[in-house]
């Protein structure tokens, strides 16, 4: 080659044949894992196979069409992945409906993803820009407040298995706090690219950590108080801890100092004591994690569950018994919260590993987008949201695989739930919105400026 | 930003490299306790998972214990047993969280989890099939059990009934009465078999235990074929015709009592050993235990295999002529009493060995053990267990026998055109208490084809129940049963 071609800009590949092939594949998988499920139940490949994989095939080219017209340069995996695992949690509930479990309702599950995927798209379609949302930053965190303290509402708000995170409006069930999640991530994002500036202004230093101005402690102490009043009145450990830690990341990335951090921990391990002297329930999780195999806990109920997940992983041991072989229904609510633990008992240690594998996938995807985005907001945005993901799981597979104290929470994608699956599927819409304005090539400097001057006299 | 949002990257790896180390920890490291802990009931759910080999008898023509596959998810397969309570004892029963007899003993080939079938097993993990277990198949004769049973139950009481093939150690006939029915202990719920279990296992008469191999009881007089061999060994001029001391009243050494004969009867002062066996004196054997000595008495039983820990393959009780005591001791243990204590399937073979010309075969229940493919896995050979007298002893013993039956206190044994030798025998567990009867016997051919031990229980026999009386005609139903006439 003679000629030095300038690419003054590096472009950044679309990959949309890429994207088109992994979904493909991920439908496969699912189609796969399906049959599996038959043939490991009663030897025969389910008639509703093909219903399945194509319904959700069908689903998958519906998004995969929006995202080539409206967001042409989002990230190509994001939606492969999402697909992989929403599928195999679509699997996992067909199969735990086949033992009778109560609750477990696959129909319902694919109903709900199709809603999701239309979720998704509307989101990508309308949200042309997602720097909008910067704008409703006070709108979004007062609309958070309100669906974080609906349940808590009389009439309202039932309490169900202990927590009170449900409301019923009509015939559905909602959990307020999976969309008050979303709201709550875009309000620290904006409220924090405002603030950040005068939140990382050091006050007096204690060893070697800058402490913050004692005044700038009013909006961690707000968000802590809000998150302990989530603890106490609706009894969820699980969405406290998610909310809290969320907040204490964001304000990390935003201001770069580690002493919010320690400051977030010693407040949140303090109001966790306090709240575990004060509240039974907090205790009970506590002693239920830390003496989990002793008899009696497992008897009273205390550890029961905990304990049946981890029977149900050691059982699958390292390759697990195969779809459809295992015994999923001895684990209370195994197409919820646990999830994670049936799936270990029949794809076994190996299954585990690798939908682990698919979620670091998503959330280093996410970061990447934030690590690529332009201005501030967006990064802290996309930085928060792939946080609140992975933190997600990691409080709920922590807690089924007793690394943490079991605190209630779902498995995104996987679990049965309408309002998460809507919930995650938007916060995967944002990142592909954002994935889409990172990647999107900036406009082109133009090169020959003596072409284009315009003469002045 | 970017630092901090790197270093949360950072921490989110660390969180999924957190998680990931604490799965591989459950699955690789803890699984095996998690999978083995009591409360995790797949160990439970798995043990109806397995087509379970099946139980035959007669080479696979009668169904003792089955598989049923109900297609039912959780207890896919179901365990029956056709002939409830006759084989109960042998077959056992295959419970929730245990499992008894060639169930428990030959568990690991009906579950397919024997080394021997570990690539089938791994055939069958690979291709999703459920295991399938070898099927079993027993030494017993169906027939002979069913007779032994209904002979033994009629009676009402309690005892148990063993026979042998004297040439083989093939184990015929296991029988202990009062049985059970084993197929309400095989239901695939916990809490229905363990009380159908604690209610078996509180009855008085203690039906789930197999009288035949896990008591001993006091042989009384079928332990003076043994003392008959003992003598006829220890001197090779002896015979049938030796002339005795057959006093009323044998003074034992060292105490102020005195040996008597059953019932107080009187022998004539003076008996050829044979006729001493035939009307079951007690004097001339307590005395002839006492003149050979303990170490003698000892070393015969031992080559009977009395005192030998013996598997076949459910666990027998070890059976003891008891310690070595003072010479009035010795002579209570030469009629079978005192601590002298035996199990039927020792006395069984006791029977079978001189009806094999002196040599003891090892019993043994498994004839052979088929692959689900119905290839032969495992086939018993017989085994010599010991040689307890010299043919020529064990000769004089028959002959001696023979005359029992015919003409002595056996006589409700004879089998119409067959030569049956016994010994009837009846223990004195305590004075004035019901007493034991016993009944050993055999055909004696020259291939001889059953021996056979009969035994009932103490306080369930009638006061005046001898061996001869009660134990007898059930021997003879059962020999006449294996020997099809």
């Amino acid at each position: 080659m003679s000629a030095v071609e300038a690419t003054p800009v590096p472009m950044t590949a679309k990959r949309r044949g890429a994207q088109l092939g992994m979904l493909a594949f991920a439908v496969l998988i699912v189609m796969g894992a399906y049959a599996s499920v038959g043939l490991g139940l009663d030897g025969e490949i389910p008639s509703g196979m093909l219903t399945y994989g194509l319904g959700l095939g069908g689903l998958m080219l519906a998004a995969y069409l929006v995202l080539a017209k409206f967001a042409p340069w989002a990230d190509p995996l994001l939606l492969p992945l999402v697909t992989l695992v929403n599928g195999l949690g679509l699997v996992m509930i067909y199969r735990i409906e086949q033992t009778g479990q109560d609750g477990a309702n696959a129909t319902n599950q694919l109903m709900w993803t199709a809603l999701g995927v239309v979720m998704f798209a509307a989101t990508v379609i309308v949200l042309k820009d997602h720097r909008i949302l910067q704008r409703f930053t006070y709108t979004a965190g007062f609309a958070g407040l309100v669906l974080l303290v609906l349940p808590v509402l009389p009439l309202l708000g039932t309490e169900i298995n202990g927590s009170r995170i449900w409301i019923h409006i009509g015939g559905f069930s909602i959990q307020p706090g999976e969309f008050a999640k979303l709201a709550l991530v875009v309000f620290f994002a904006g409220y924090l690219v405002a603030k950040r500036d005068v939140l990382a202004l050091a006050g007096r230093r204690l060893l070697f950590i800058d402490l913050p101005r004692a005044r700038d402690l009013g909006p961690v102490l707000i968000t802590w108080a809000v998150s302990i009043v989530v603890l106490i009145l609706e009894k969820d450990l699980g969405t406290s801890l998610l909310l809290f830690g969320t907040f204490i990341a964001m304000l990390y990335i935003a201001t770069q100092r580690t002493s919010w951090v320690l400051i977030g921990i010693l407040l949140f391990v303090g109001g966790a004591l306090l709240a575990g002297q004060v509240f039974s329930h907090v205790q009970v999780r506590f002693r239920g994690w830390l003496d989990a195999e002793s008899n009696d806990l497992y008897f009273d109920g205390v550890s029961y569950q905990l304990m049946e997940g981890l029977f149900a992983m050691g059982s699958g041991g390292i390759l697990g018994t195969g779809l459809g072989m295992g015994h999923p229904r001895r684990i209370p609510f195994s197409f919820s919260d646990f999830i994670f633990a049936a799936t270990g008992e029949e794809l076994g240690l190996t299954g585990l590993m690798a939908l682990l594998m698919v979620y670091a996938l998503i959330v280093e995807r996410g970061l990447r987008t934030a690590l690529a985005s332009r201005d501030p907001f967006s990064k802290l945005l996309a930085g928060g949201l792939s946080f609140i993901l992975a933190w997600q799981l990691f409080i709920i597979v922590g807690g089924v695989t007793r690394l943490i104290p079991l605190t209630g929470l779902v498995t995104p994608f996987m679990s049965a739930g309408g309002s998460a699956l809507l919930a995650n599927w938007i916060l995967i819409a944002l990142l592909v919105r954002m994935s889409d304005a990172a990647r999107r090539p900036p406009p082109q400097a133009i090169q020959d400026e003596g072409l284009t001057q315009v003469m002045q006299r | 930003m970017n630092g901090t949002l790197k270093r949360i990257a950072v921490a989110c790896l660390l969180m999924f490299g957190l998680l990931m180390a604490n799965v591989t920890y459950l699955g690789a490291v803890k699984a095996e306790g998690l999978r083995k802990d009591p409360r995790n009931v797949r160990a439970f759910l798995a043990r109806y998972n397995v087509d379970r080999g099946w139980i035959t008898a007669n080479d696979g023509k009668v169904t003792l214990a089955k598989t049923v596959d109900t297609g039912s998810k959780d207890f896919r397969f179901a365990r029956e047993y056709p002939e409830g309570k006759a084989f109960a004892h042998v077959v056992g029963f295959f419970a929730p969280e245990s499992s008894s007899g060639i169930e428990g003993a030959e568990g690991r080939y009906l579950d397919g989890s024997h080394p021997d079938m570990v690539v089938r097993r791994a055939v069958d993990m690979i291709s999703g099939k459920p295991a399938k277990g070898a099927s079993v198949d027993l030494t017993l004769n169906a027939e002979a059990q069913k007779i032994a049973y209904k002979d033994l139950a009629g009676t009402g009481k309690r005892g148990a009934v063993v026979a042998l093939n004297p040439q083989t150690g093939a184990i015929l006939t296991m029988v202990s009465v009062p049985s059970y029915d084993p197929n309400p202990l095989a239901l695939a719920d916990k809490s229905k078999v363990n009380d159908a279990y604690r209610k078996l296992d509180k009855d008085k008469d203690k039906p789930l235990l197999n009288r035949a191999i896990d008591l001993t009881y006091a042989p009384g007089s079928t332990f003076k074929a043994i003392t008959a061999a003992a003598y006829l060994e220890d001197d090779s001029s002896r015979d049938e015709n030796t002339m005795l001391d057959a006093p009323d009243a044998l003074p034992l050494p060292g105490t102020n009592l005195q040996l008597r004969n059953y019932h107080g009867e009187s022998c004539g002062g003076r008996a050829t050993l044979l006729a001493a066996l035939t009307i079951s004196c007690n004097t001339p054997f307590a005395q002839m235990g006492m003149d050979l000595g303990y170490d003698k008495m000892k070393e015969q039983a031992e080559r009977f295999g009395i005192g030998k820990p013996l598997e076949i393959p459910l666990m027998v009780q070890p059976s003891d002529i008891g310690p070595e005591e003072d010479k009035a001791a010795l002579a209570m243990t030469s009629i079978g009493q005192r601590s002298n204590q035996m199990t039927p399937l020792q006395m069984a073979m006791v029977a079978a060995g001189i009806a094999n010309g002196g040599t003891v075969m090892k019993p043994y229940l498994v004839n052979k053990i088929l692959g689900p493919d119905g290839s032969e896995i495992d086939v018993t050979r017989p085994k010599e267990l010991s040689e307890a007298v010299s043919p020529e002893v064990a000769a004089e013993l028959t002959k001696m026998m023979i005359n029992v039956v015919q003409s002595g206190t056996g006589n409700r044994a004879q089998v119409p055109g067959v030569t049956i030798a016994g010994k009837t025998g009846t223990a004195e567990t305590e004075k004035n208490k019901p007493s034991h009867a016993w009944f050993i016997a055999f055909d004696a051919d020259e291939d001889p084809q059953v021996a056979v031990a009969v035994f009932i229980e103490a306080g369930s026999a009638g006061n005046d129940a001898t061996g001869g009386v009660i134990a007898a005609p059930i021997a003879r139903d059962v020999m006449q049963a294996v020997l099809g006439r």
